[in-house]
């Protein structure tokens, strides 16, 4: 991963007029993406993420700012110019929108009617694009014939077929069940990695960020309200909308409400507290509860554990209920904090956020 | 058989050949003109409209107004009223060729609102997967809208033929010629109903192979 700033977006504000009204779907949004990221722009619908990447290509006129893609500024440029940038930009969506009236060849060759290459040359460039997402077989097939997840690997093929350097992925897997999804995330990363192909994913679903990832930015009615490598914002979040999808992705939510309904079994007192233990890296479960134990005699009792594996960094999170004397609670918590794990005291007659 | 019911009809042959003839040049003249014209202004009413490829409020206000307007009038006004222009285009205002002129006028805005309807079943998202990969207007539209709309753009050909028959009778009975002379100043008007029952059937057998071939064409083309 280099750091050469591949979309440069500066000050953007995209405004509608709306029945004399002015609804304003983004606002005053700067978001710098490098040549090699995959950067997950994450927020429930209508925040205005859709909104915000069809400025990348300009399918969306920003009403201020600016736009820069691969050096060029691309509010500037004309008709006939944005059309040979946007080959360079391709695009997936969360409806495939692939032309029911062409076979799957000829929906990948479609963009390449423009382009200088021959009849042959084309037709080998749909043959490999196919062969790269897996659907060599299906090329005369129609769309109807295919389930949703190929329809998506084709529209991938098609987004390809320019040879793109950036992928704009707009909630491309959100109408694709759980199991497909994986699957189309997978062939992203892997074109990252093969092809060196910058993607920029807007998803309102924080596992399928937490999956291929390296950097994410949190929308939130039409602005940018935290962003930051993946393995910072999941380890640090700052905002509550950014802890709440996280929450949802790591499914730990789920995991507090059951410990919060049941918590009259847990006999939480001065004696006996529910902590929260959150690490980042390296810094293993095992060694430091046996550790609790042995220098402050704590015994702590893990309700819910789970470790994500974010960019090759394990994230843990654990649920423990600790027991010990008071005093000896405190040194164990402050020796928690001290290996840099982040603790958290859990009040079960909260509500879970 | 035949003569005996169809005793009048008959011995007409050659009047029924030339009716026949005579509605299928009007119907075919016209489909190409109308033709032309209809999917030129449904083209332009689907670019231009707001959220179009094309959006341009100016010219879609005028082709919608064209459009309506042109379709308010009754056809057997509209026959009498561009009278005029039609003697001004073919230089006569009777007669086959002369037909051709309100036929067009008649039926061109009605296509056109047909094709406008066709062409907006065709998806935005596709619509706009073919701007991300830089397809231009022209592009777009012969090579998604045209395409991706077929199907519908055949089966409303297929209504606007027949109805463009249900004209061309029409404007038969004021002199254009055709079946629908046929059928009413000689069948109807000489009590020689065999005649218009003769008219009608070869009316409703050129209807029914319209429609057989359009839907078979566009069952053909529909991949969705």
């Amino acid at each position: 991963m280099t750091n050469e700033a591949i979309i440069q977006l500066k000050d953007i504000d995209v405004t509608f007029q709306n029945k004399g009204q002015t609804v304003t779907a983004v606002k005053n949004v700067s978001l710098t993406v490098n040549r090699g990221d995959i950067y997950g722009v994450v927020g429930y619908s209508g925040a205005g993420k859709s909104t915000l990447v069809r400025v990348i290509n300009r399918l969306q006129r920003p009403t201020a700012g600016t736009v820069e893609v691969s050096g060029q500024n691309i509010l500037d440029l004309s008709s006939k110019e944005l059309r040979t940038a946007r080959t360079k930009i391709g695009m997936i969506f969360q409806h495939f929108n692939l032309m029911t009236s062409r076979t799957i060849a000829d929906n990948v060759d479609y963009p390449l009617k423009g382009s200088k290459l021959s009849r042959a040359e084309r037709k080998q460039k749909v043959a490999h694009l196919l062969d790269l997402v897996g659907l060599s077989e299906k090329a005369e097939d129609y769309p109807a014939q295919l389930s949703g997840g190929q329809k998506q690997r084709v529209a991938i093929a098609r987004a390809l077929a320019n040879d793109p350097e950036i992928l704009i992925s707009d909630e491309a897997t959100s109408a694709l069940d759980p199991k497909t999804t994986s699957s189309i995330l997978e062939l992203l990363k892997r074109l990252n990695k093969e092809l060196g192909l910058t993607v920029v994913l807007i998803t309102h679903e924080m596992e399928a960020v937490k999956e291929i990832c390296n950097k994410v930015a949190v929308m939130d009615a039409g602005e940018i309200i935290e962003r930051g490598d993946l393995v910072t914002i999941f380890s640090k979040p700052d905002k509550p909308l950014t802890q709440d999808f996280i929450n949802t992705a790591t499914q730990i939510n789920q995991a507090m409400e059951k410990i919060y309904k049941q918590a009259g079994t847990l006999g939480l007192d001065d004696h006996h507290i529910l902590v929260q233990l959150q690490y980042v890296g390296a810094t293993a479960d095992a060694p430091l509860i046996t550790e609790l134990y042995k220098r402050y005699s704590v015994v702590s009792n893990i309700l819910y554990g789970n470790v994500e594996i974010l960019q090759d960094t394990p994230l843990g999170n654990l649920i423990v209920v600790m027991a010990g004397e008071p005093d000896q609670l405190n040194e164990a918590w402050t020796y928690c904090e001290d290996a840099g794990i982040n603790v958290t005291q859990l009040d079960p007659n909260s509500e879970v956020a | 058989m035949l003569a005996k019911y169809f005793p009048n009809a008959v011995t007409m042959k050659g009047d029924f050949i030339q009716a026949t003839w005579e509605t299928l040049y009007m119907t075919f003249f016209t489909a190409v003109v109308a033709g032309i014209i209809g999917m030129a202004i449904g083209i332009g009413l689907i670019v231009t409209q707001p959220g179009g490829i094309l959006e341009n409020r100016v010219v879609y206000n005028i082709l919608d107004k064209l459009v309506n307007l042109c379709r308010s009038i009754p056809f057997v006004i509209l026959l009498a009223v561009i009278a005029p222009l039609t003697r001004l285009i073919v230089e006569t205002a009777i007669g086959t060729t002369a037909a051709i002129v309100p036929l067009v006028i008649g039926s061109a805005p009605f296509y056109a609102r047909q094709i406008q309807n066709a062409l907006a079943e065709v998806d935005r998202g596709v619509i706009e997967a073919a701007e991300s990969v830089g397809s231009g207007p022209i592009a777009i539209i012969f090579r998604v809208y045209l395409r991706e709309g077929l199907p519908d753009i055949i089966r409303s050909s297929v209504l606007t033929l027949i109805s463009l028959i249900d004209l061309t009778a029409m404007a038969g009975a004021i002199g254009g010629g055709g079946l629908g002379n046929l059928a009413i100043n000689v069948g109807y008007s000489r009590f020689e109903s065999d005649v218009t029952v003769g008219a009608m059937l070869i009316i409703l057998v050129i209807v029914f192979a319209i429609q057989l071939i359009g839907d078979f064409w566009a069952r053909k083309v529909d991949h969705a």
